[in-house]
């Protein structure tokens, strides 16, 4: 699919008429920031390069197992998606969600720890890259089955709203979650009820390895369009716009704008999972080169950074430096963790061990942290 | 105590709770102004308004995932289904989400919500809207189960549910609605049945018939019968399935030597499959004879009066197994 290549550059814009007075803001400008804001988003991003980076490289030695999906290629997205929010909005997203743990205030040795599968992970090692949760900080998770966070993101707005808070929730998704029913299902939810929540596709233009051109006949917004949802575009490999975009987009929500439709626009630069190539079968090595060239978040940021004498190439050596040696401690801490207790298989299964009756049944009584058979 | 129906006592305990936690509020298609597709939350709209009775979509997947997420961040939902064969659209967000959450965030987040509605057959609805649906909700941990029989179970299982911290589906019977039975009032007190405790709904030497659910009233219609042959059963009523009372299900058998699941849904991975596994396991010293489950038969429920008769367990096969079970000839 080509034709996001070009759509991918323009700023964001709102599409529909159903919109309730939401508006996207377009052209946002450098100037509009801070100098120490602009090196905080450089750094975040940075930061979420080298961590996956580093994870790449921890997954290719043996110590980080199973499913792994990196986020490279897509830091603006998480960043500038997610820092806007306060810490008591939620997020929720799927199984490619390192960078956003980051993003929503999680630290990268829990969550590198959870990579690896130690007790001090962000979940105590039980669930992994896909499962990254903080609720102290407002990520209500990492979920694996396609849309499936999407009632879900519905039902945490919808407590927002029962109980007279401000809170916003933001449910993150791939493009091809807007096929399942939930996506539509949930839309709708929101929609009749007005739910203070922002649905973000991050359009990296391939569901695993089907374009979604093959697999939708037309584009995501108009979808939303067809449940009275304010769909909005936005350019997601520029973190000015994006966050810009997000923190209008966020306050209006908060102020009762209802449910909002976001597609970001992005691509992935590594495969989907680690077993996919980069390019091969349903990409080419010249499509991938060239996005990578062109549309990697933080050589746009640099670059605007340096011809504004915003930054030099010295400092931007010194941030990267300063930011691999903070993912270098994530490793460590990972790799110097212990692993779960055996007798931390049977917590959290269940948050109440009732006073009577049986609740597992596999006949492992007297193992280690085994609740027993109740008054057995 | 009042005799009031099982409809009344789900109604009861709903009001009682939503009473007494603001917290709780219920969703389901038809719960609110059409007052329930079986009346169960009849009066509650009028009582405590749209924000807490929610009439949803028809989007079982959908308002079930909400549910969760609203649990997630702390309110406790009660999700009605119509009935349970509409819940297999919702299951991955009771298998996938509520079930899983706690364990995958390491403890952080937790489920606290109630899953109702009917489970299994009623009259000629066919096989898409008769089956019994326990199964595939007591087949995952991190799930409870709870099947009441009668109204004053109904009542005090549901407000026990309600208070729960886990995920409790909450399964009912659509022909019970109409059940009456005695309730203590609420005037006296809080009525709460802990989850995990059977029952011994009726007290015998010679066989113990284990049951849950609706069957529970097969079980002691057969149990009438067989007293006129001079036989003697315990009928337990399980009540809850996730917790299960094990000791209560070791005791009758450990009494009698001689027993027979009963179940309305299909044999094979039953309920009754686990039953008499943990029995074999657990008092085989004890049997004096092979444990014989009743279950419907193995077809989907077919439409016709007759057929669907037929496939339903009925008073007459589980005294046939009876008969089996103590080696008489019937």
């Amino acid at each position: 699919m080509g034709t996001a290549e070009a759509e991918a550059t323009k700023p964001s814009k709102t599409s529909g008429e159903n919109g309730n007075g939401t508006s996207s803001p377009g052209g946002a400008k450098l100037g509009d920031f801070s100098k120490e804001e602009l090196h905080r988003f450089m750094r975040a991003m940075l930061l979420f390069r080298r961590f996956e980076e580093k994870a790449e490289e921890a997954y290719a030695i043996g110590k980080i197992g199973g499913f792994c999906h990196l986020h490279i290629g897509q830091e603006a997205g998480a960043l500038g998606l997610i820092d806007p929010l306060r810490q008591d909005d939620w997020v929720i997203t799927a199984y490619r969600d390192h960078t956003q743990a980051l993003a929503k205030g999680l630290e990268p040795g829990p969550v590198m720890a959870e990579l690896y599968g130690r007790d001090t992970g962000s979940s105590r090692g039980k669930g992994g890259s896909m499962h990254i949760f903080g609720a102290e900080q407002g990520f209500m998770g990492g979920h694996g089955i396609v849309g499936a966070q999407m009632p879900m993101a519905a039902g945490m707005a919808f407590a927002a709203k029962y109980r007279g808070t401000d809170q916003v929730c933001v449910c993150f998704m791939g493009d091809a979650a807007v096929n399942q029913g939930a996506f539509l299902e949930s839309l709708n939810m929101a929609a009749i009820w007005k739910l203070p929540a922002i649905f973000v596709v991050e359009n990296n233009e391939y569901g695993m390895g089907t374009a979604f051109s093959r697999v939708s006949a037309v584009p995501m917004i108009q979808r939303a369009d067809s449940f009275g949802v304010p769909a909005h575009t936005v350019d997601a490999q520029d973190i000015i716009e994006t966050w810009s975009f997000m923190d209008d987009l966020v306050k209006q929500v908060r102020e009762g704008a209802g449910p909002q439709f976001v597609e970001a626009r992005t691509y992935r630069f590594k495969g989907h999972s680690m077993s996919d190539p980069v390019s091969g079968t349903y990409r080419s090595k010249e499509e991938v080169d060239g996005r990578v060239k062109e549309q990697d978040p933080i050589a746009i940021l640099r670059n605007r950074l340096f011809e504004a004498d915003l930054m030099t190439e010295e400092e931007l050596d010194a941030m990267d430096d300063e930011v691999r040696k903070e993912v270098d401690e994530a490793a460590d801490f990972a790799d110097e963790a212990p692993l779960p207790d055996p007798a931390e298989l049977y917590s959290h299964v269940y948050a109440e061990i009732n006073e009577h009756g049986r609740l597992f049944f596999d006949g492992r009584d007297g193992e280690a942290g085994h609740p027993g058979g109740g008054k057995d | 105590m009042a005799v009031i129906t099982y409809r009344e006592a789900l109604n009861q305990a709903l009001a009682e709770e939503m009473e007494r936690d603001d917290s709780v509020f219920l969703m389901g298609e038809e719960v609110a102004e059409y007052d329930g597709a079986y009346k169960v939350s009849k009066g509650l709209l009028d009582q405590f308004g749209e924000r807490r009775v929610v009439d949803s979509p028809i989007s079982e997947l959908g308002f079930a995932g909400l549910g969760v997420g609203a649990a997630m961040v702390g309110l406790r939902p009660i999700i009605e289904f119509m009935t349970f064969n509409f819940s297999i659209l919702a299951l991955d967000q009771v298998l996938n989400s509520a079930a899983k959450m706690l364990y995958m965030s390491g403890g952080q987040i937790s489920c606290p919500m109630v899953f109702r509605g009917p489970t299994g057959a009623a009259l000629q609805l066919s096989a898409q809207h008769s089956q019994a649906c326990e199964i595939w909700y007591v087949h995952a941990p991190g799930i409870k189960v709870v099947t009441p029989a009668t109204p004053a179970d109904a009542k005090g299982l549901l407000k026990a549910s309600i208070r729960d911290n886990d995920p409790v589906a909450f399964m009912e019977g659509e022909l019970l609605y109409n059940l009456k039975g005695e309730v203590p009032d609420p005037d006296d007190g809080d009525f709460i049945i802990p989850l995990g405790v059977a029952d011994l709904k009726r007290e015998g030497e010679h066989i113990s018939i284990i049951t849950h659910g609706k069957m529970v009233h097969v079980a002691l219609q057969a149990a009438s019968k067989l007293e006129k042959d001079g036989i003697e059963a315990d009928v337990l009523d399980l009540r809850t399935l996730r917790p299960l009372d094990v000791d209560a299900i070791l005791a009758t058998v450990r009494k009698t030597n001689r027993a027979v699941y009963l179940e309305e849904g299909w044999p094979w991975g039953g309920v009754g499959s686990q039953i008499v596994s943990i029995i074999q396991d657990e008092a085989f010293d004890d049997l004096d004879a092979p444990v014989v489950r009743v279950t419907q038969a193995d077809v989907p429920m077919p439409y016709a009066k007759n057929l669907e008769q037929i496939a339903k367990p009925s008073v007459d096969r589980v005294i046939a197994a009876c008969n089996r079970v103590l080696y008489r000839n019937s």
